[in-house]
C-alpha cells in the first residue's frame, strides 16, 4: 500500500469515471428496496394477512385480534428458528434436509437422559446440544470432504435419524414417545426458558422470543461481521473466496452444527412444552424451513438471501397455517396453499432481482 | 520501488527448472520483473505459463535454479509466503464473488473489524471508505459501494481485484490471462488498469496467449514454448509483429488488422489501437 499513495491518477480515468456516475446516477430509491432480499416476502406476508384476515369466518375476527396473532406467532416461530439457521446455510451454499428430523432426535435425546438416566434437565440439555453440534460437525465434514452435494449427504442423515428415533425410542419405552415428568430436577426453570409463555392473558410462547433474538443475532452475523462476509464469499463462489484466504470448509462446517444446534433448541423447546415428544417429531418439517427461506429471498444456489427474509417466510407459514383454521378451509388446502405461495414467491423474487440487476447496466 | 531504481530487478528468476515426475515443466527459464515495469510472459497453451506462475506465486517450489526477490534469494514454503513477500496474483476466474457487494469483496479474506472477541464487527464505514479511495486511484468513481460486483463489467471486475492487491501491499501482481475471457473493448479497460498498476510502480507480470495485447503495454517479453525459453526480448528489441510472427508464424497478421479496426471504433482504446497500427506500418527485422 505504500506504493499506491503518491501517483496522480493518470489523464484517461476521469471520463471513464464520468460514465461510471452517469450510470449510477439512475438508481432510484425503488430500484434500491426491490433489491432488498426480504422486500418479495414482506409483500407476500401482506398479502396473506390481508386474504386471510378477509376469509376469516370466526365470531369476532379472531385472526386480527391479539390472540389470533398468538396462533401464528406460535405455528410461526419454530419455523422461524429453523428457517433462519436454514437460510444462513443456504446463503453459504448448502442443504441441509436433516434439520427436520434433527427436532425429533433432540427432544427424543433429551427425553431420554431425563428419563432413562434421570439426567439433571440443563445437564440434559447440553448432553443435547453437544451431540447435534456433532451432527452438524458430521454432516459438514462429509460434505466438505466427499465434494458430494449437501443434498444427498443430509437425506442420508435424515434417513438414518429417522430411523434411530423410532428404533431407539421403541426399544427402550416399548412406546412411541418419550414422556417427560415435569418432576424432574431443574425441569422448572428449563421449561421456563424453553416451554412457558410470557404477556399473560394472550401466553405467547417463548419460542417467539427465541425466533426475534435469533433473527437479529443472525441479521447482525451475516452483515455486520466479518464470518457473515465468509457466509456470503462461500455460498457465492467458494473458489474465489478459496483463492483470498477465506477458509471455506471451516465456514461451511460451522454452518451445518448452527443448523443442527437450532433444530436441537427446537426440540427442546418442544420436549419441554409438551411434556414429551413423539418418535416421528419434525419428519417432514425440513421441506416448510427450506420454503420459508425461499420465500424470503435465498437463493437455492447460495451467496444470497437474509435472515429477516427468512423469518418473515416463516410468518407466512404461520399466517396460512391458523388462517386456514379460522377460514374454515379443510386443512389439506394448507399444503396447497404453501406450494403456490413457494411458486409466486420464486418467480416474483428472481424477477424483481433481475430487474433490479439490469437497472444497474 | 526505489530498490530496482539502482537496478536491482523486484523479482528474478535464474535458469529455473521445474519438474513432475519425468515430465519436464520447465527448463532453464530467465526472467526479470522490474519496477513500474510490465513483463509479458507470452506463450501458447502448454507453453508452461501455469507452471511459472504457480513457482512464482509459491503454489510449486522451483527444482533447480534460483529466485530472488530483490536480490535476495527465496524458496517459498506456500502462496501465503509468496503473497508476505509482495507477489499477488490476480486470476481470471476466481479473482471476486459476482453476488457481493464491491467493498465486501475488497476486503474479502482480510477484513477490517472494530471491537473485541464476539463482539467484533466489520469496519464497514472504513471498508467502503478505502474501497472508493483505492479504486478511484484506479480512475473507478464508486458511487454506490454496496453495488454487486456482478452488475461490474469484466474489466472493471479486474480492476476490483488488482486495486485489491495493490492495497494489500502486492509489489509483484501477477496478471493470469485477465484479458482472455473479454471482449476488445473490455480488453482495452484492462490493459488500461496494467499501464495504471506500471505507473503506480507496481512490477507487473502479464501473462497471456495474445501478443496484441501484451505489445502495448509491455516493457518486456519472455516468449516460452513447450516448457523452455523461446527468446526474452525489451520492447526495443521486437515488435509486434515479431511477437505475432514468434507465437503464430506470421498468418495471423491480416487477423490483427481486422482487430485494430475494431479496437479503433471505441476511443478509449484508440490510443492503443494507433500504438499497435504504428509498429504493424514499421518495417521490422525480427531477432530470428
Amino acid at each position: 500500500m505504500s506504493v499506491a499513495s503518491t501517483k496522480p491518477v493518470p489523464s484517461p480515468a476521469p471520463r471513464q469515471a464520468g460514465a461510471g456516475d452517469e450510470r449510477l446516477a439512475t438508481v432510484s430509491i425503488v430500484v434500491r428496496l426491490l433489491q432488498r432480499p426480504e422486500l418479495g416476502a414482506l409483500i407476500g406476508a401482506v398479502a396473506v394477512y390481508l386474504l386471510f384476515a378477509t376469509v376469516d369466518v370466526t365470531p369476532g375476527h379472531k385472526f386480527t385480534s391479539i390472540a389470533g396473532m398468538q396462533n401464528s406467532t406460535d405455528a410461526a416461530s419454530t419455523y422461524g428458528i429453523m428457517a433462519v439457521a436454514v437460510a444462513l446455510l443456504m446463503i453459504g451454499g448448502e442443504f441441509d434436509l436433516s434439520a427436520g428430523v434433527m427436532t425429533g432426535t433432540s427432544g427424543l435425546l433429551l427425553g431420554m437422559m431425563i428419563t432413562k438416566y434421570q439426567l439433571n434437565v440443563w445437564a440434559g440439555i447440553l448432553v443435547v446440544l453437544v451431540f447435534a453440534g456433532l451432527i452438524g460437525a458430521i454432516n459438514g465434514f462429509l460434505v466438505v470432504r466427499t465434494k458430494l452435494p449437501s443434498f444427498i449427504i443430509t437425506l442420508a442423515t435424515f434417513f438414518v435419524l429417522r430411523g434411530v428415533n423410532v428404533g431407539v425410542t421403541l426399544f427402550l419405552t416399548n412406546n412411541v414417545r418419550f414422556d417427560i415428568s415435569d418432576q424432574a430436577p431443574g425441569f422448572a426453570g428449563a421449561h421456563a426458558i424453553f416451554g412457558s409463555t410470557f404477556l399473560a392473558p394472550y401466553n405467547f410462547q417463548d419460542a417467539l422470543l427465541w425466533w426475534i433474538a435469533i433473527t437479529v443475532i443472525a441479521t447482525w452475523v451475516l452483515t455486520q461481521t466479518t464470518f457473515g462476509n465468509w457466509i456470503y464469499a462461500v455460498g457465492g463462489d467458494a473458489n474465489a473466496a478459496r483463492a483470498v484466504g477465506v477458509p471455506v470448509a471451516r465456514t461451511k462446517i460451522i454452518l451445518f452444527m448452527t443448523t443442527a444446534m437450532s433444530a436441537a433448541l427446537v426440540g427442546i423447546m418442544v420436549a419441554l412444552r409438551y411434556k414429551g415428544i413423539q418418535a416421528g417429531q419434525g419428519v417432514g418439517q425440513e421441506f416448510f424451513y427450506i420454503i420459508a427461506a425461499v420465500v424470503g429471498g435465498c437463493l437455492l444456489t447460495g451467496g444470497y438471501g437474509s435472515a429477516i427474509g427468512a423469518s418473515i417466510g416463516a410468518l407466512i407459514i404461520g399466517f396460512a397455517q391458523i388462517g386456514i383454521i379460522f377460514a374454515n378451509w379443510d386443512s389439506n388446502w394448507y399444503y396447497t396453499f404453501l406450494g403456490v405461495i413457494l411458486f409466486l414467491a420464486v418467480g416474483v423474487n428472481t424477477l424483481v432481482r433481475r430487474r433490479a440487476a439490469s437497472a444497474r447496466r | 520501488m526505489t530498490d530496482s531504481a539502482n537496478g536491482v530487478p523486484l523479482l528474478e528468476v535464474r535458469h529455473v527448472s521445474k519438474y513432475f515426475g519425468s515430465v519436464i515443466a520447465l527448463k532453464d527459464i530467465s526472467m526479470q520483473v522490474r519496477a513500474g515495469e510490465v513483463t509479458c510472459v507470452l506463450g501458447d497453451n502448454g507453453a508452461g505459463k501455469s507452471s511459472l506462475i504457480k513457482i512464482l506465486s509459491g503454489v510449486h517450489p522451483h527444482d533447480e535454479g534460483e529466485f530472488l526477490i530483490e536480490g535476495k534469494p527465496v524458496n517459498f514454503g506456500g502462496p501465503r509466503e509468496a503473497r508476505a513477500a509482495g507477489i499477488s496474483v490476480v486470476f481470471q476466474d476466481l479473482a471476486t464473488v459476482p453476488l457481493m457487494s464491491i467493498w465486501r469483496n475488497f476486503f474479502l479474506g482480510s477484513e477490517p473489524t472494530i471491537g473485541f472477541g464476539p463482539a467484533s464487527m466489520l469496519d464497514t464505514r472504513f471498508a467502503k471508505r478505502v474501497m472508493r479511495e483505492e479504486m478511484h486511484k484506479m480512475g473507478i468513481d464508486v458511487r454506490d459501494p454496496n453495488q454487486t460486483v456482478g452488475t461490474l463489467s469484466g474489466g472493471e471486475r479486474q480492476a476490483v481485484a488488482i486495486a485489491r492487491a495493490v492495497y494489500f501491499g502486492a509489489k509483484v501482481l501477477i496478471l493470469d490471462e485477465p484479458t482472455s475471457a473479454l471482449g476488445v473493448r473490455q480488453s482495452g479497460i484492462v490493459l488500461k488498469y496494467v499501464i495504471q498498476a506500471r505507473e503506480r510502480g507496481l512490477g507487473v507480470i502479464f501473462i497471456t496467449h495474445n501478443p496484441h495485447h501484451a505489445y502495448p503495454v509491455g516493457d518486456r517479453f519472455v516468449l516460452l514454448n513447450r516448457g523452455r525459453l523461446m527468446g526474452s526480448y525489451a520492447k526495443n528489441e521486437t515488435s509486434l509483429a515479431a511477437l505475432t510472427q514468434m507465437m503464430a508464424g506470421g498468418e495471423e497478421l491480416e487477423r490483427l488488422s481486422r482487430e485494430l479496426e475494431k479496437m479503433a471504433t471505441d476511443p478509449e482504446t484508440a490510443q492503443l489501437a494507433h500504438e499497435m497500427a504504428d509498429e504493424v506500418k514499421r518495417p521490422e527485422h525480427p531477432d530470428r
